[in-house]
């Protein structure tokens, strides 16, 4: 068994029982959460099924594949592999797109694959770089960005190919 | 606006496509990506409804505090001027464990309001040193449970979903450290 299996019950168990202790109604606490989690599913329903469309549009005309033959170099030059590049590609501008693409991905190629495992290490260790750095930057008024954006891109790419590297050996 | 160019770019580089090389069956290709996606959304609902009321657990329980206030030495030593302003720590700290536990949306209203505050101690629009570090933090994602992702993988039927989890954390540490070098390495070019 691996640790793993136990550490969803293990972290709810933990959970529920501080919340308890602070006298908190936890099955409530856990309904009025759950309540938030489907307004996410409903905020990025549309847009999973528009790029899905897009995708299964881009795979059917044969688009995909002569894309990932042409970027496939530039894949090597980093160490990923060129299937993953379309997520590379959208992970910094959509969140929702970057989910639709990792999801194509494990469901072309099966979640367990190494490809599925990379779109998924890269899905959960990078974030939306370019809508952060504008709601953040938007909201506080800042004009000039100075570095943010050329140090949060060498984050980006040093996660890319790390993701890509530990599908590998792990 | 980027994803409307990228959108459009995708349906018209399918039809080229389509057309130069007779592929059939594209509108038949439309349907099933959309039905697709919604499978999806309704496989998706069930653990990010779990996931997001576990978070408010964390949240009402008191273990996001702790876990914030642990962090907060850390924190302390990496933004030195953000130390000596309780609110601005408070924010911070607070958007770096929202960051930790996956709760994406819990973070963004929190680093929002540590930017703001820093915005209004410096009293210019250009970003300090301080603001880079956290953006950086912040795109570079630092997740200990990444559940949207696991909850997708555990839709389309991996083994163990959360098996990603320490592949994952060694990957946020490596783009974490390359994004804060980096920070430091810049600052001194941006004078």
């Amino acid at each position: 068994m691996a640790v793993t299996d136990y550490l969803v019950p293990g972290l709810l168990l933990l959970a529920a029982c501080a919340a308890l202790r602070k006298k908190q109604d936890v099955y409530g606490a856990l309904q009025e959460g759950g309540q938030n989690g489907l307004r996410l599913v409903f905020t990025v329903l549309p847009a999973l099924v528009m790029l899905l469309t897009a995708l299964e549009l881009l795979r059917q005309s044969g688009a995909l594949e002569a894309l990932t033959r042409l970027l496939t170099p530039a894949a090597r030059l980093v160490g990923i592999p060129a299937q993953t590049l379309p997520l590379v590609l959208v992970r910094p501008f959509s969140g929702s797109a970057a989910l639709a693409v990792g999801a194509d991905l494990m469901g072309t190629y099966g979640p367990d694959s190494r490809i599925g495992r990379t779109a998924a290490i890269m899905l959960g260790s990078t974030e939306t770089t370019f809508y952060t750095i504008s709601v953040y930057f938007g909201a506080a008024g800042i004009k000039k960005t100075r570095y943010a954006v050329p140090a949060a891109l060498i984050a980006d790419l040093a996660g890319f190919a790390s993701a890509a590297l530990f599908a590998r050996i792990l | 606006m980027v994803m409307s160019w990228i959108w459009t770019g995708m349906v018209g580089l399918a039809l080229v496509f389509g057309l130069v090389g007779g592929a059939p069956g594209l509108a038949q290709a439309a349907m099933t990506g959309a039905g697709r996606a919604v499978e999806l959304g309704v496989s998706l609902a069930g653990s990010l409804c779990l996931w997001s009321g576990f978070a408010e657990l964390l949240r009402q329980g008191g273990l996001r505090d702790r876990l914030g206030r642990l962090l907060s030495p850390l924190l302390g030593r990496l933004y030195p001027t953000a130390r000596d302003d309780p609110e601005t720590m408070g924010s911070l700290s607070g958007n770096v464990t929202a960051n930790l536990l996956g709760l994406g949306n819990a973070a963004t209203p929190l680093g929002i309001a540590a930017v703001r505050r820093m915005q209004a101690l410096a009293g210019s629009t250009a970003a300090t040193d301080e603001m880079c570090l956290l953006i950086v933090m912040n795109t570079a994602s630092i997740q200990l449970l990444p559940t949207t992702v696991a909850a997708l993988r555990g839709s389309l039927g991996a083994a163990r979903p959360f098996d990603i989890l320490p592949a994952v954390w060694l990957t946020s540490a490596c783009s974490v450290t390359a994004g804060i070098l980096a920070a430091k390495g810049l600052k001194r070019l941006w004078r």
